[in-house]
């Protein structure tokens, strides 16, 4: 059968069990536009500007644990798309990223909406295609899916110019599997690494696990739990670990790094061994290189071979997918007990407590992370934003079940929390609860049409205190006091939402905010809450810029 | 310990891969020294030999942040292996009747060739190691270099070994294959592995 480039693109997509994507049409991709109609079951969200078309692709495929897909036509569509895309990139999320380009004939003569987007995205995705002829799209998006999904997960961008999309080509189904001589399946670990690993873990004192976002990805929460129970090794995770392992178990010490908790970084300085799944010993979990924990004997379990290694000297590397690797490691590991150890780190957190007691009325940023667990059970799904309320978010919040946290942690983009949260709606039922800065926001509020348009029941929850809050802490701390461009002007939120046919809503106290709550449930609708903070609150604890974890401090009265 | 390293790699034959190698060194800030490619005896594959200055550290990275790329299908660092390492330069050398006789000694003694003459010039070709092809270049600075250009390093392993990328169908045994080759010691035994 012969079909349009348009046509085999949309065949491969249902075959994929794509459920919906996000997009944004133009020039180029009208041909795609045009059979859109003849594939109802492929959900189009249109977006109002195609940054969102990549973080809401991003978010769903988070929660969803699925391979996101995000659609934008040649040149600016493209181009809008980068910062989404670096962002899956840097947290290693699967997305399959569709953009038009300019007809063959104009590509390399700089024809109108032109942008050379396979040459932009070199650095920021895992792999990228342009097709030049109709009959390459079903295997390089076959090949797109497959790359983008397994092993250390990432975007992988397909360009297709315009008369690809029109031109015919012989359609015999979608191909069955892939032929990537450069691109083994690398989950299984090799036994002897296994093995060392082991001995490695049962020899030890006062080790320590550190689960990243591997564990996550890999979906290995029982298998964590297991093996922390099995050996008696408290666990840490990253910021982007978080929800991997279920924080209301004994055994979890919250997440380590530049606002972790206090006894998560102490822990990790003092263990003896420090186990590394999933995770890539970046530098705002691990504080200064050269004086994390120097005598630790550091085990890594990562699905990338050249993330081992990369920042510390490992004793125990395991190059492996994380379920693959502790399903091999668990029957080899030795029951343990460790009640000094653990002992140890329950004192440092007897003195260094993190829950918030402050009394009073204003709205602050932990109490309300706090309020609000409290108010949806500690079971919602959480996207955030990046700066302050990012980091409440991660440190008062318990999460227990895997995906239920999304952020951008490694790229750390501001505005992600509304187009994530959006597309993360996408892929559950229950209502998302955005954690906004009030800065993000700002950044991508467009795409409160978008929410309206699908009804979403997102709530977006504005930790409004009219800073640049985290930008602000640093001037107050590291610049003397020195604020410059961090006083935020701001449109009034609530008004905002209603003129996008939103509920929008207001809490200056904390008797509000807790009504506000109650008020709020069984809405099915979407919801703008600008929860007015304390304006100039800071986050702690904190490792200062190119600090040790030992050196995490809890006021500034420590600096 | 920063040592000049001689890593092969094999890589589909398709548009824009050299970008892709060329992209990677500039992103992870490696520095290559020369990179040549050329067809090798398996069609659809290109074969690179790039030298890069780096200590051990530096130069594992290098390959393990290659292997990444999808369009690289193997990658071997031979630098501690035996192997045969050749680089040619064609030197354009000023000799007039006076003293082409020297040239001509010079040329002798580096069993060079010569490949073009002219009244004025000479166009030499040198073969050889790189630190041969240096000498060479010295010894023809005497007489004044016109013009010159090095290919930069191929190398090949000497006997039956070879930096082949496995021919291997079977997924695990892929994988297992180019975990071997990925490390720096011939057992391929990861080199951050401290004792």
């Amino acid at each position: 059968m012969r079909l349009t480039g348009a046509r085999i693109l949309m065949e491969c997509l249902r075959a994929e069990g794509v459920e919906v994507f996000f997009g944004y049409p133009g020039g180029v991709v009208l041909p795609l536009y045009n059979t859109l109609g003849e594939y109802p079951d492929i959900k189009h969200v249109l977006v109002r500007h195609e940054q969102a078309a990549a973080h809401a692709a991003d978010g769903y495929a988070r929660v969803a644990g699925r391979t996101g897909v995000c659609l934008a036509t040649s040149g600016p569509g493209a181009t809008n798309l980068v910062t989404g895309i670096t962002t899956a990139y840097m947290d290693s999320v699967p997305m399959v990223v569709l953009t038009g380009n300019v007809a063959r004939d104009l590509i390399g003569r700089d024809g109108f909406q032109e942008a050379d987007i396979t040459g932009i995205t070199l650095p920021i995705t895992k792999h990228n295609y342009l097709l030049m002829r109709a009959s390459e799209i079903a295997p390089a998006v076959k090949e797109a899916f497959h790359i983008a999904s397994t092993g250390r997960k990432g975007p992988v961008l397909v360009d297709i110019p315009k008369d690809v999309f029109i031109e015919e080509a012989e359609w015999d189904g979608y191909p069955q599997g892939v032929s990537l001589r450069g691109y083994p399946i690398m989950d299984v670990p090799r036994e002897e690494e296994v093995s060392k690993a082991a001995e490695t873990i049962n020899a030890a004192k006062k080790p320590i696990i550190i689960a990243g976002h591997g564990v996550v990805q890999s979906e290995a929460q029982d298998e964590l739990v297991k093996f922390a129970e099995l050996s008696d090794t408290p666990v840490l995770t990253t910021l982007l670990g978080i929800s991997g392992m279920p924080e209301d178990h004994e055994l979890s010490y919250g997440f380590l790094g530049m606002h972790g908790h206090f006894y998560a970084n102490m822990a990790a300085d003092r263990a003896d061994v420090v186990i590394g799944i999933g995770m890539r010993f970046d530098d705002r979990a691990m504080g200064r290189f050269s004086d994390f924990n120097p005598t630790a004997k550091i085990v890594h379990i990562d699905i990338d071979p050249a993330e081992i290694g990369k920042n510390f000297i490992t004793h125990a590397p395991v190059n492996g997918d994380v379920k693959e690797t502790l399903t091999r490691l668990l029957p080899q590991l030795e029951l343990n007990r460790h009640p000094e150890w653990r002992a140890e780190i329950d004192q440092i957190m007897t003195q260094h407590p993190t829950d918030y007691v402050e009394e009073g009325t204003v709205l602050s940023g932990p109490w309300l992370v706090q309020a609000l667990a409290e108010a949806t059970q500690g079971d919602s799904t959480i996207v955030t934003g990046v700066g302050q309320h990012q980091m409440w978010a991660a440190q008062y919040y318990p999460y227990t079940k895997q995906r239920q946290w999304v952020t951008s942690g490694g790229l750390g983009t501001m505005g992600y929390e509304v187009p994530a949260a959006m597309g993360a709606q996408f892929a559950q039922q229950e209502p998302i609860w955005s954690i906004c800065g009030d800065g993000g926001f700002q950044m991508t509020s467009q795409e409160l049409q978008t929410v309206a348009d699908h009804n979403l029941p997102v709530r977006f929850a504005i930790f409004n205190n009219g800073f640049l809050g985290m930008v602000r802490q640093w001037q107050e701390l590291f610049y003397e006091h020195n604020y410059h461009s961090v006083d935020l002007g701001q449109p009034d939120f609530v008004k905002l939402a209603e003129a996008y046919g939103v509920r929008g809503v207001r809490a200056t106290t904390r008797a509000e905010a807790m009504q506000l709550f109650r008020d709020l449930e069984g809405y099915d609708g979407p919801v703008v809450i600008d929860f007015q903070l304390e304006r100039e609150e800071n986050v702690w604890p904190m490792v200062p810029a190119g600090a040790a974890l030992s050196e995490t401090i809890e006021s500034a009265e420590d600096l | 310990m920063a040592s000049r390293n001689t890593i092969v790699a094999h890589v589909e034959d398709r548009p824009g891969v050299l970008a892709r190698v060329a992209s990677l060194f500039r992103r992870r800030g490696f520095n290559i020294e020369s990179l040549t490619v050329g067809h090798c005896e398996e069609p659809g594959l290109s074969r690179m030999t790039i030298v890069v200055d780096g200590d051990d550290h530096q130069v594992d990275q290098v390959c393990r942040q290659l292997f990444k790329l999808i369009d690289v299908v193997s990658v071997q660092d031979i630098t501690y292996t035996p192997m045969v390492d050749r680089e040619l330069a064609l030197i354009k050398v000023s000799a007039s009747n006076f003293n082409r006789r020297e040239v001509l000694d010079v040329v002798e003694v580096f069993r060079a060739d010569v490949v073009d003459v002219d009244a004025e010039a000479l166009i030499i070709q040198v073969l050889g190691d790189e630190g041969k092809v240096d000498a060479a270049v010295k010894m023809f600075e005497q007489f004044g270099i016109l013009e010159m250009v090095r290919t930069g390093r191929v190398a090949m392993r000497r006997g039956t070994e070879t930096t082949k990328p496995p021919a291997i169908s079977d997924s695990q045994q892929a994988a297992a294959a180019i975990r071997a080759m990925l490390g720096r010691r011939p057992e391929g035994v990861l080199p951050f592995a401290s004792d």
